[in-house]
């Protein structure tokens, strides 16, 4: 690879990643109440992520970079899901929702 | 106690976790060396023996070509989730509306159910709220929905999400209760109250 597609690629990344996480940022600011602001605190996050260690990996290009980057993303996708729902439990249970933005709520209504 | 055989499923269902924790300390070290793999080893069988959980009843059924199918779609729509939430955080008209969906899974595996969990929560999509575990319900926060059948359309991607794990891990069993009951016809009748409910709700903001 010519090192200035190399260059391309890196720049591309990391706009990419960066822009993700400003996002991720303004959203966990505009978002009304605590389970959307979850919304914007996993999803743009993770693929920021990801494109910062893509990054490092094709920078760095050794198997121990490119074995330790895939562990960081799996765990990440792993545990991410993991706290959004135990932050997001608990707010519910509190009542930390703003139900006049919820068109269904059917963990309300449930059948007992 | 248990017969031999049975202890060598035991074994056999939990050595891919074993293996997996050993790869991962190596991946932590970044290099696969005779010392890196004793240390792992040792390390694995002290975290499995001390930190003892329930076992975790995997399957032991991997069909790699809808795994690969599975991983190729997971990465395809975690940039695509990634792109809405982000687009949507930046958007200057954004005005909230949300819904709490329950979604009734047709698995009857607590590692699918998390699996689906899981991969809901980072595709365009969800958080989990709660989970049903007796009836394997997922209950999810889904972000900008404004219209009923927006609802339903995400349902219905919640559970083609768990048809493809399914068919990549899932267990003979759940693969057949798969093709014999199909998530709509489940849940078909507290579908009409429920859209009946959101209609109500809708009218009501509307007039308020």
């Amino acid at each position: 690879m010519t090192d200035e597609l190399r260059d391309v690629i890196s720049a591309v990344l990391v706009l990419a990643g960066a822009v993700m996480c400003f996002a991720a940022g303004i959203g966990v600011i505009r978002f009304p109440d605590v389970l959307s602001r979850l919304h914007a605190a996993t999803k743009p996050q993770i693929f920021g992520l990801m494109a910062i260690t893509a990054d490092v990996a094709l920078n760095n290009f050794t198997v121990g970079t490119v074995t330790l980057v895939m562990a960081i993303v799996v765990f990440q996708a792993l545990t991410a899901p993991v706290a959004a729902h135990m932050v997001g439990r608990a707010a519910y249970d509190t009542h930390h929702v703003r139900v006049d933005v919820l068109i269904i709520d059917e963990l309300g209504t449930r059948p007992e | 106690m248990s017969t031999p055989k049975q202890r060598l499923v035991a074994i056999a269902n939990q050595a891919p976790l074993f293996l997996g924790l050993v790869l991962l300390w190596m991946l932590l070290w970044g290099s696969f060396s005779w010392l890196n793999l004793l240390t792992g080893t040792l390390l694995a069988t002290l975290v499995s023996v001390g930190f003892y959980l329930p076992a975790v009843e995997l399957g032991l059924r991997l069909n790699p070509w809808y795994t690969v199918l599975y991983l190729i779609r997971l990465g395809f729509d975690i940039v695509r989730g990634s792109l809405q939430v982000a687009v949507l955080a930046l958007s200057p008209r954004y005005t909230p509306s949300n819904a709490i969906v329950a979604v009734h899974l047709r698995t009857r595996s607590d590692f699918i159910l998390t699996l689906t969990g899981v991969s809901t929560s980072i595709v365009p999509g969800a958080i989990v709220v709660d989970v049903d575990r007796v009836q394997s319900t997922l209950y999810l926060h889904v972000l900008n929905v404004a219209h009923p059948e927006q609802v339903e359309r995400f349902r219905n991607g919640v559970l083609a999400e768990e048809r493809r794990i399914v068919m990549a891990l899932g267990s003979r069993e759940d693969v057949e209760r798969l093709h014999r009951v199909s998530g709509e016809d489940r849940s078909e009748k507290d579908q009409r109250a429920r859209d009946q409910h959101a209609n109500e709700k809708l009218k009501r903001g509307g007039t308020a």
